[in-house]
């Protein structure tokens, strides 16, 4: 498959401030690729520099095989952005701010219309065409947005947080969506705090933190490779905790509960209600929030 | 090339009004304590004055605090940089809407002072494209405030500190030969309005002195200036 982009040791900085470390990734065609990360970790910076709206510092960024520096009008020309803060036009309607944003890609003003029309349906706002912007919930804003980068037919969607406030409804609309397109051949990025959200979407995703890229790879395979099948909790206490490492098993503190790694279930929890505690063991399949927080760290950002 | 139009809804409140009610209250009101000046009836006198200021006030306010919430509030000027346009692109969009609102205003002032009598025809026609060029000159002034104001308050400083002196002291209300020389030189030398209703007053009077080329010459450069630099600052600004 061709690759649509390539950042070879990608570097932004602000001032002396490194919002972006020496990133190295690659996006093939089709593909559907997430980038996780704590706040302030740089996905946005990196989606920006992307989007030919931000210069980079150093290093070397491909889009369609070109150099972002220089062709980023080409490069925008076949590129879908959904911001992480909405910016539309309170000014217009909904279906105006499709119209008025087809204008600065040059496409003629009836096929303009057509294509606006045809996604307001796709996002499932028909009612509210005529609304101005300002009566709009936050959901429907978001999904006006996604229309509004689908206007000049991209074959990169680039989004932000696409997800971020949402209810599970309009959340599962916006899925389904980038699932739909992704199936049409057009590659996304996206950035998301949701793991479940990564999990089920992204064919691959890589894991940011301080402005580098910690891991990448399939959620699966992330999850088999750093956390195992499943996820043994317990009491955090001091007699469960001394109890574990006298049997040698490892585990991981987290706030309430001490979490086991294990591929072998029974064994462990067994083990544990025979020798550590009498109260309360539980067992749930691994996930891609254990990998995050495993290797970010359970400690707030500011 | 791209081509991209502005269709911005114009808020009309009609903007003959403001200056209808100077005209009525210093030209006919004031002016029938005042002969003439220079042999000109006052109201004809302030006539050219009014344009100029509502050119002035069209595109200056609407490259300030209008430009301000569309880049700051509302972040359309990302959102239109992320299609093809250019940051250049953008701004000189800006830039260019403002001198439009000065023609629409100056547009459609002129029949106003026409139904007063005030002004002389043909030659008064030639404020509109003129109103676009003195637009111009104030929405890249304006947009260069805007570029550097770090919030939407702190653009009440050039409103008051230039814009309300300008609005003043530009020959306006009374010639500028009042004035001591060193003043009158100085305005000259910055204010823009000064030579905005120089070239005004001649067209609506019909009068033609060497003084309307140099003014011209004075505007375009100064235009011609503050338009890089405001796009060279905005760039500054929004491109991070
Ligand atoms: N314009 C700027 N000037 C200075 N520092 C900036 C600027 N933009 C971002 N940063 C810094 O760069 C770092 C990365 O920010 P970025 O917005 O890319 O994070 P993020 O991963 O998108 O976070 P979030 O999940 O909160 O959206 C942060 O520490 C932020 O403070
Ligand atoms: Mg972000």
């Amino acid at each position: 498959m061709a690759v649509v982009l390539e950042a070879k040791n990608l570097e932004k900085r602000f001032k002396d401030f490194v919002a972006v470390n020496k990133i190295n990734f690659k996006v093939k065609e089709g593909e559907v690729f997430g980038f996780l990360g704590p706040n302030g970790a740089g996905k946005t910076t990196t989606m920006k520099i992307i989007q030919c709206v931000s210069p980079k510092t150093s290093g070397d960024l491909k889009v369609f095989g070109l150099d972002v520096n220089e062709h980023p009008r080409e490069i925008k020309q076949h590129m879908g952005v959904v911001p992480q803060m909405d910016n539309l036009d309170p000014d217009f309607s909904v279906i105006e701010n499709l119209v008025q944003y087809s204008r600065y890609f040059d496409i003629p003003i009836e096929e303009a219309k057509k294509r606006a029309n045809d996604l307001v349906n796709y996002v499932q706002l028909n009612d509210k065409k005529e609304s101005s912007i300002d009566k709009l919930s936050g959901g429907m804003k978001r999904r006006l947005v996604l229309a509004r980068a689908m206007i000049n037919n991209p074959k990169l969607l680039i989004l932000d947080e696409p997800t971020t406030g949402l209810d599970p409804q309009a959340r599962h609309l916006i899925w389904e969506k980038l699932k739909d397109l992704s199936s049409r051949g057009i590659t996304v990025i996206l950035t998301t705090h949701y793991m479940e959200e990564a999990a089920r979407l992204c064919d691959r995703i890589v894991i940011m933190d301080n402005g580098q890229i910690l891991v990448e790879g399939t959620p699966k395979n992330l999850i088999k490779k750093y956390v195992g099948d499943h996820i043994i909790e317990a009491e955090n206490t001091i007699e469960i905790k001394t109890c574990l490492e006298k049997n040698n098993i490892e585990y991981e503190v987290a706030n309430e509960s001490v979490e086991i790694y294990s591929e072998n279930v029974p064994h462990i929890t067994n083990l544990i209600l025979k020798k550590c505690t009498s109260s309360s063991v539980t067992a749930r399949p691994a996930t891609l929030e254990d990998v995050f927080l495993k290797l970010t760290g359970r400690k707030l950002r500011e | 090339m791209v081509t991209f139009i502005k269709t911005w809804k114009l808020n009309f409140i009609p903007p003959f009004l403001e200056p209808v009610l100077y005209l009525l209250a210093l030209g006919f009101g004031l002016g029938g304590f005042i002969e003439s000046v220079d042999g000109v009836p006052y109201a004809n006198f302030i006539a050219p004055a009014l344009v100029s200021i509502s050119v002035m006030n069209a595109s200056f306010f609407e490259c300030t605090y209008t430009s301000f919430v569309r880049m700051y509030y509302l972040k359309t000027f990302d959102a239109m940089i992320s299609t093809p346009i250019s940051i250049e692109e953008v701004i000189a969009g800006e830039l260019f809407w403002g001198a439009t609102r000065s023609t629409i205003y100056a547009t459609i002032m002129l029949p106003v002072l026409l139904i007063f009598g005030i002004i002389k025809m043909p030659s008064s026609l030639l404020i509109i494209p003129f109103a676009f060029l003195g637009g111009l000159l104030f929405s890249c002034i304006a947009m260069c405030f805007t570029a550097l104001s770090p919030t939407i308050d702190t653009l009440n400083y050039p409103s008051f500190l230039f814009i309300t002196p300008m609005f003043l002291f530009s020959g306006t209300f009374f010639p500028m030969d009042v004035l001591p020389l060193v003043v009158q030189y100085t305005a000259l030398a910055i204010l823009p309005l000064a030579h905005v209703v120089i070239i005004s007053r001649e067209l609506t009077l019909g009068v033609y002195s060497i003084s309307l080329l140099a003014s011209l010459i004075w505007i375009l450069a100064a235009t011609l200036i503050f338009f890089v630099i405001s796009i060279k600052l905005m760039k500054k600004r929004l491109i991070i």
